[in-house]
Order: C-alpha cells, then structure tokens, then sequence
C-alpha cells in the first residue's frame, strides 16, 4: 500500500497536466495537515486553531522572503518554529479547557489572531502578500528552478513525506503511545503518574511545528498568503475531513485525505453546493459511521495495529 | 448628543436580538448539553420566511413575522427528532451534526434565494419617531418592545406552566425528571422548537435593518457563543446579562473605534472568562 501510493505519486507529473499537478502539490499539503491535526486528536480534542497555526507557518514565510530574501530550507525551518512557537504561548492557557470550551477557546484565540493579520499592514493587511518568489537550487552548476509545477511537486512530496516519517516515528515511540492512553483513559493515565495537560501540550506544539511546515509549502505554492485562506471555513473542512476520512489510524487518514480532496475537486462543477454536500456527508457519518470511511471501508483491519476501541468523536468531549 | 443617542438606541437594539439569540441557546443546552451550532443559521431561515411570506407574498409584516416563527419552530422540532434524538449520549457528536446542519442550511439558502440577493423588508412601523429634538427610527424601537415582550412570555411560561416545570426539572436533572414520569423526548422536542422560534423570532425582527443573505447567521452565532461563555453556559439570566453586557460595549468600540478592533476584544474578552472564569458571569460552577 504505502508503495503503491509512493508510486502513484512519483508518476503524477509525468501523466498529469500541469493544473493536475499544482492541484497533487495542494493534496500533499492537505495530508501533511491532516496528519499533523490527527496528533491532536489523538490526545481526545478538536481544534479550531490549526489552520491559523498553518497561516502562521505561510505568514513567516512571506515575511522571510519578502523582507529578508530568505532561502527556501531557512524559510522552512523559521515557519515551523514560529507556528510550534505561538502553539506554546496559547497551549498554557488554551490546554486548561477540555470539549466545547477548547474548541471556543482556540477559536477565539485562533480568530484574534487572524484578525491581527487583516489589521496590520505589516502582514498585508487584508490582501494579505502576493508575488513570493519560487525556490531556486544552484548546487555547483545543477540547478532547479521550483517554480516549474513538476519541481515544485517533488519538493513538496520529499518535505510531506519526510514529515510523515517522522511523525509515524512519534506516534510508535512512548510519547504517542502516552498519547493514545490519554485519548482512551485520561483519569486512569493521570492516576498512574502521566501528566496529561504536559502531554496534550506537547501534542498541540509538535502538531503546529508540522502546520508550520504545512503552512511554508503553501504560501510557496500559491506564490501568496490571505488572511482568508486561513479563515474558520478551512478550520471547519479539516476537521470535517478528519471526522469523515477518521483519524484511528496513520494511514486511514492519509488515503481519506487523498480520496476526500480528489472528491472535492470532482464537486468543483456545482461550487455552490459544496457546503451542503459536506454537511449532508457529516451528518450520515456521524449517524452511521461514527468511526469514519476508515472504519466502513475496513483500513482498520488493516493498519490498525494496535490501536483501539474507543473513536474519537464519540468519547466523551462535550462540556 | 444625536449621535450618542443614536448610538445608545442601538446598543439597546443590538442587546435585545442577541438577548433573544443567547436565550434560546442556553435553553438548549440547559436541557440537551448541545451546543447548537446551526442556531445562527435558524436566524438566518427566521429573515428569509418574514421576506417570503411577508414581502413576496405580500401578507404583511406581521404575516411574515409569524411565518417565521412557525417555519423555524418546525425546523428546530425537525432537527431534534431527525438528528439530536439518535446522538443524546454522544455531546461532541451531537455538536459535529448541528455543524452539518449549518452547512445544509446556508447551501439552501444561497440555492434557493442567490447568494447576492437584495431582498428588503418593510418595517411594520415606518418612520421616526422625534422626542425632544432626537430622532429615533420607530422599527429599532419595535425591536426591543418585541424582544422584552417575547423574554417576558417566556420567563412567564417557564415559571408558571406545567411545561416550564417540566423543563426545567429535565434541565436540572435528566434521570430525576424522567422517574417523574416526564417524556425526555417530547421536552427536548419542545425546547429545541421553542430554541429555534426565539432564533428566527430575533432574524425576523432584525430583517427590516439588515442586509438578508445566506451568511447572515455566522457573525451572529459567534456573538451568540461570546455571549454565552461570558454569561455562563446554561444560564438564560447570565445570557441576558450578558448580552446587554456585550452588544453595548461592542456597538461602542465598533463606533468609536472600528469593526475589526471590536471584535478581536470580544474573542479576547471570551478567552479572558474562559481562563479566570469559566463558569461566566451567572453559570453553575463547570469543569472546563
């Protein structure tokens, strides 16, 4: 599986136009998304700050670049620092919350800071920066030149999929096994000596780092960073995304990334509707498969090793 | 002195919709422990029924007022026994499906009516109203009379009536209101109606000042949620107080100051509560 779909990816620019493979280079960034949030959802929450973390990420990047001229590699690490950075200072107050009161509370954080950015012209005010220059790589006379769509991709994939190995990594070591012992039994951990507030933190933070990274591709990407781009109707589709593509296993989330991005392009002929389509999908999923299309279509099985019983939306999250 | 008049009139506006907002929305959480994030859409369906029944059909504003409470009621009884019903034991699901709700809300809306529309709405009392050199638009002035009378019946209702009691023994405890012989069912059924008719009640009331679009409802349900944490969630008394609170001090700074810079300090007033206070002004004690 996870050949075939390194495979896969590694031949999208050769089959694909270039429209298609812009839009590969968003879906990677999507699953780095997806896969970093699953880390907080891990620890049993849902989270509204995400995608303004990921804008924190994009907003240093253009900051970096545009005032600084600053390299590719360097922008990258400075992005995830900054966003891992902010996730710090609001997970001291924001993680005292639990359910209902965490998602308002890193909305409310998450929306302060968005507004900040349409404020200040210092980050562009409401149009936020356009006009980020592509990577360009000069190694001793071989040189790449990223703003070609296919480069860029490749680019793109290396860094998601370096991410991603790290982040499987985290989730086999003892810190995401404390993780998931926390999502299943947060009074027995607590009872036994974890201290879990510190563990949720440090799942917020790492998360944010790879938001970050998230954030940077992005902002390259697109050549420019809106304040809108980072508004709560994103932070309502990734966790729509979540919940639907299910967030038990690394791989259940990569795939429904990937199958829920290829079937919101195909949506892209009735722009209007989609809103509605999503909802229609999220209310059948949480009244069907609360578990999401991993569970339906039986990924768990497959890739679940030893993971758990209980889902996460259906643990006890409310107030 | 106009203009301060002016400004205070509508903060006294701006309090009694959102009064009539929050209120049906620690109502539902008093009773479901649901946060119902499709409630501002329902405000957005209460605008758009007193627009077709009122102005498209040419029944009149009360017509179109009444219409709206009828339609929102019906929905919000829908919503409850199609949905809710099936996930009461499930909260963060429950809250997931409301978002659901929301989306299929405001895709209808734009479908059915565009989502550039420039629908208006008479107001039922036209005109101003001169009161010692002071010019106030008699609608502002029907707004709140509607929504003190509306909160009003309501206080009247929940006190007094066999109903009230009824809910608010299933908002103080489930099991308790349940071995009392009282149908969880039919009292969540009736409160998520009543919850919706106080909604779209607000939209209706507020469809002669506003612009009607499908996106109407956001700004209000995150004013809703400010409210509410500020009030105490499950507080229909802190809601209110809490509204008064809010919509005053947020006409003032987006007046004195501007939109933007009033809203980030609501965010950050609500985080504020949250972190010193979570329990809001009036609410029960809550483990956050």
């Amino acid at each position: 599986m996870t050949t075939t779909l390194a495979i896969a990816a590694c031949a999208v620019p050769f089959v694909a136009g270039d429209y298609y493979t812009s839009f590969a280079t968003e879906i990677a960034i999507t699953v780095l998304m997806l896969s970093s949030y699953r880390i907080v959802v891990l620890t049993g929450e849902w989270s509204f700050a995400h995608v303004v973390l990921q804008g924190a990420g994009a907003y240093t990047a253009a900051i970096m670049v545009k005032d600084h001229g600053a390299s590719f590699p360097i922008s990258l690490v400075a992005g995830s620092i900054v966003a891992a950075a902010i996730a710090a200072v609001l997970s001291m107050p924001l993680l005292k919350m639990r359910g209902f009161y965490f998602l308002m509370g890193t909305f409310a954080a998450a929306e302060a800071i968005r507004l900040l950015w349409r404020k200040f012209t210092y980050f562009g005010g409401t149009r936020g920066f356009s006009g980020i220059s592509a990577p360009y790589f000069d190694f001793g006379g071989v040189q790449i030149d990223f703003g070609r769509s296919a480069n860029y991709y490749f680019l793109t994939l290396a860094v998601v999929a370096a991410c991603l190995v790290l982040l499987w990594r985290l989730e086999r070591s003892r810190l995401g096994k404390v993780w998931k012992t926390i999502e299943q039994q947060d009074v027995l951990a607590q009872s036994v000596g974890i201290d879990t507030r510190r563990y949720r933190r440090i799942a917020f933070v790492i998360a944010a780092a790879f938001a970050g990274i998230a954030g940077v591709l992005l902002a390259y990407a697109f050549g420019s960073v809106t304040p809108n781009r980072f508004s709560l109707n994103f932070a309502l589709y990734l966790m729509i995304w979540a919940i639907v593509g299910g967030t038990r296993t690394f791989f259940g989330v990569i795939v429904g990334g990937i199958v829920l991005m290829a079937f919101d392009e195909s949506l892209r002929f009735a722009e209007q509707l989609r809103p509605g389509v999503y909802g229609v999908i999220l209310i059948l999923v949480m009244l069907f498969w609360p578990q999401g299309l991993e569970r339906l279509i039986g990924w768990t099985g497959l890739y679940g090793r030893g993971v758990s019983k209980a889902a996460p939306v259906s643990s006890e999250g409310g107030a | 002195m106009q203009f301060l008049v002016e400004t205070v009139l509508n903060s006294a506006m701006a309090s009694a919709s959102t009064a009539l907002v929050v209120v049906g929305l620690a109502l539902i959480f008093g009773v479901m422990r649901i946060e119902n994030f499709a409630h501002g859409e329902l405000y957005m369906v209460g605008a758009y029924a007193t627009w077709l029944f009122g102005t498209s059909f040419g029944a009149g504003y009360w017509v179109g007022f009444a219409a709206a409470i009828l339609v929102t009621a019906v929905l919000g009884a829908a919503i409850e026994i199609l949905l809710l019903r099936r996930l009461r034991n499930n909260p963060m699901g429950a809250l997931i499906v409301t978002i659901g709700v929301l989306l299929i809300l405001q895709t209808g809306a734009a479908w059915f009516f565009g989502i550039n529309s420039n629908l208006l709405v008479d107001a039922p009392v036209s005109g101003v109203l001169s009161l010692g050199g002071f010019n106030m638009p008699w609608h502002r002035i029907v707004v709140i009379a509607a929504a003190v009378l509306i909160l009003t019946a309501l206080t009247v209702i929940l006190r007094t009536t066999k109903f009230g009691w009824a809910l608010r023994a299933v908002a103080q405890d489930k099991d308790a209101a349940n071995l009392q012989g009282i149908s969880i069912g039919r009292i969540s059924m009736s409160a998520m109606a009543l919850s919706a008719a106080l909604a779209g009640a607000a939209g209706s009331l507020m469809a002669p000042i506003v612009r009607i679009s499908p996106f109407m409802g956001q700004p209000v349900i995150i004013t809703a949620f400010i409210v509410i944490i500020l009030g105490g969630i499950g507080s229909m008394e802190g809601a209110i107080v809490a509204a008064v609170i809010y919509s005053t001090f947020f006409t003032f700074v987006s007046v004195y100051f501007d939109t933007t810079i009033a809203n980030v300090a609501g965010l950050c007033l609500m985080l504020a509560v949250l972190i010193v206070k979570p329990s809001g002004l009036m609410g029960k004690a809550q483990k956050v």
